[in-house]
């Protein structure tokens, strides 16, 4: 297997006296899906940040590409290539799909005061991204706010591949889809990793992330609690790690098996 | 990876739209179909005088003035923010003009720039405040709509002890050079010309009726041009939408929604500021009241024009014709007799209409429901 794009290593976050993350290891390799599963408070939320250079790690390490690496600031990481899809998207829905898609990084030509914005070229790009990915717009000035969630998300992951990222974190993607526009997103996740792009992907919903995992780590009370690759491990074992094992158990007999 | 693909292969499952919804989509849809309605009204009641050629520069005077105003101000709320202090910054900015050239005796070409510039550090300390505080642009620029004012009639009062007025500007720039940039007539040959050739309408001595083009309505003209170039054609545009439709997300995308909010805060300013020296040098006095309740018209004709109040949507050339339906009703209501008190009914009226107007366009725009 190949070498990982990033590996983290016992990483540990402090927020004064609060211990938000307290030895967690994980790595991404290229073309793979590695699913980081956890419950709300596990400490998702401050590993994506620590991974994506807006918070640094108390202790433990970063490796990128092979070299240590300590990310200044979210803009470090972008440009290194870890491009990260939070749950807002970074989309502005009174605008276009095109222009959103360049939003920040517009393509110019002509200098001085004629210098302008490559309208042709933005509009032909977003056009053959989205139409990777299985998306056809009405045209690249539809205005992102006549797509659906499902469809903004993909905006934004195509965005991300389009500009580089070698890691895409996507932080919870389909917690808020019905359950075809799920279906899209991950159709698109799949479309990445063959790419060769290593796909991260937050997700507390253990049957979206069966669906296209390559790896499993689950994160409980701030920990890793290991790593399995597809077909170690059942959905069901998955559930119980999340949820910290025994409770969920006695639980689930009560629900009759449909958490 | 950045490939440039060919020419997009066209999707047969989406109908060619019509031209008329696209037309929909267009944030000045609004302003141009309310200018359509009130020339077709004063076509109809106003005296053919208001459409030949002095009629129209007369209302299209009073509509550059406002004009100014409005452009920058619908830039700012694209941008997502407002400023109310711009009337009073008129006043603020003419008196710093009025000292600069009667009582420090500077030449034009240091005065202007001067009170540009101390007009645009205003407006970036109003948007320091803004975004350092977090508080809405309403609140703090209402501050500074009080505080200019007055600190415009206790200057002028130190100024000139004891007057609201500083007189003897025109005296002071009579002779400068830049003066015919920013005062009187522009084109004075051309239109002599016309009218020598019979084209235009002349005085029984041969001097043309009209004069000149007022350079107002030049300033006016071209800054329209430049804000809508700007807006639509350039990165910094991008960013003045991005940066008014969802400030977060913009700087998430690496905009940067501070530096924009700030230049449009201080751009802004320098129009009332450019007004102001306009005005000055045209009427050859300074006045504490100077550009009274002008942030709430500029504001109007911006809304006419497709601004939505919660920024991010919106255009330079819907002003722009915000503007021209605000001086054409001005004006147009001494050309059919109307009591000249109906202005306030009517600008109330577009405002609500156009407010009405807009929210439908946006839910159409993002297709919400």
């Amino acid at each position: 297997m190949s070498d990982p794009i990033i590996r983290l290593d016992s990483i540990e976050k402090h927020f004064g006296n609060v211990i938000a993350l307290n030895g967690v290891s994980f790595d991404v390799r290229p073309g793979e899906c590695h699913c980081l599963l956890g419950d709300n408070g596990a400490g998702k939320s401050t590993f994506i940040k620590t991974m994506s250079g807006v918070h640094r790690p108390t202790k433990g390490t970063i490796t990128f590409e092979g070299r240590p690496m300590s990310f200044a600031s979210p803009r470090a990481a972008m440009e290194a290539g870890i491009a990260t899809v939070f749950q807002d998207l970074a989309m502005i829905p009174l605008m276009a799909v095109s222009r959103n898609f360049f939003m920040g990084r517009e393509p110019t030509r002509g200098w001085g005061p004629t210098r302008r914005i490559d309208l042709a070229q933005m509009n032909a790009v977003t056009m053959a991204e989205m139409r990777k990915m299985g998306i056809n717009l009405r045209g690249p000035d539809q205005a992102v706010g006549t797509l659906s969630g499902g469809e903004r998300q993909t905006v934004a992951i195509a965005r991300a591949v389009h500009f580089g990222a070698k890691v895409l974190i996507l932080d919870e993607p389909t917690s808020a889809l019905g359950v075809r526009q799920t279906a899209n997103v991950l159709a698109t996740i799949d479309k990445v990793r063959a790419q060769g792009v290593g796909v991260v992907f937050i997700s507390h919903n253990v049957r979206h992330a069966m669906a296209v995992g390559d790896r499993f780590t689950v994160l409980n009370r701030g920990k890793t609690l290991g790593t399995a690759a597809r077909g170690e491990i059942t959905s069901e074992q998955l559930q119980d790690l999340m949820a910290g094992g025994q409770e969920l158990a006695r639980l689930e007999s009560t629900l009759g098996g449909t958490v | 990876m950045t490939n440039t693909p060919d020419s997009a292969p066209v999707d047969e499952r989406i109908r060619a739209e019509p031209l008329v919804a696209r037309l929909m989509k267009r944030p000045e849809l609004g302003a141009i179909a309310g200018l359509v309605l009130v020339t077709g009204f004063f076509l109809a009641t106003a005296s053919e005088a208001m459409f030949s050629l002095s009629g129209v520069l007369n209302f299209l005077s009073p509509a550059a003035q406002l004009g100014i105003l409005a452009i920058a101000a619908s830039l700012l709320m694209i941008g997502g923010e407002f400023d109310l202090s711009i009337g009073s910054m008129v006043a603020f900015a003419g008196m710093i003009f009025g000292a600069c050239v009667v009582n420090l005796g500077l030449p034009l070409i240091l005065s202007i720039p001067l009170t540009l510039v101390f007009a645009a550090l205003i407006g970036a300390a109003n948007g320091l405040i803004v975004l350092r505080t977090g508080l809405p642009s309403f609140i703090v620029t209402l501050a500074g709509l009080f505080m200019l004012r007055g600190l415009s009639l206790v200057g002028l009062k130190w100024l000139t002890g004891g007057s609201t007025q500083l007189r003897g500007i025109r005296e002071a720039v009579a002779e400068d050079l830049l003066t015919p940039l920013f005062s009187g007539d522009a084109f004075g040959g051309l239109f002599a010309g016309l009218a020598q050739a019979g084209l235009i309408d002349s005085f029984p001595n041969g001097a043309p009726k009209v004069p000149g083009i007022p350079v107002e309505i030049l300033w006016f003209i071209g800054l329209a041009l430049a804000a809508t170039w700007v807006l639509l054609r350039t990165p910094a545009g991008n960013w003045i939408f991005a940066a008014g439709g969802d400030a977060t997300a913009a700087s998430n995308s690496g905009v940067p929604v501070r530096k924009v909010k700030i230049a449009l805060f201080m751009l802004t300013a320098a129009c009332a500021a450019l007004l102001a020296i306009m005005q000055v040098m045209d009427a050859g006095s300074t006045d504490a009241r100077r550009g009274f309740q002008k942030e709430f018209e500029a504001i109007i004709a911006a809304v006419i024009g497709g601004c939505l109040l919660t920024g991010g949507y919106g255009s330079a050339i819907g002003a722009f014709f915000g503007s021209v339906i605000f001086g054409m009703v001005v004006i147009g209501l001494t050309y059919n007799g109307f009591d000249q008190d109906w202005f306030q009914v009517f600008l109330g009226g577009m405002l609500l209409l156009a407010v009405i107007f807009n929210n439908a366009i946006r839910k159409r725009v993002t297709g919400e429901r």
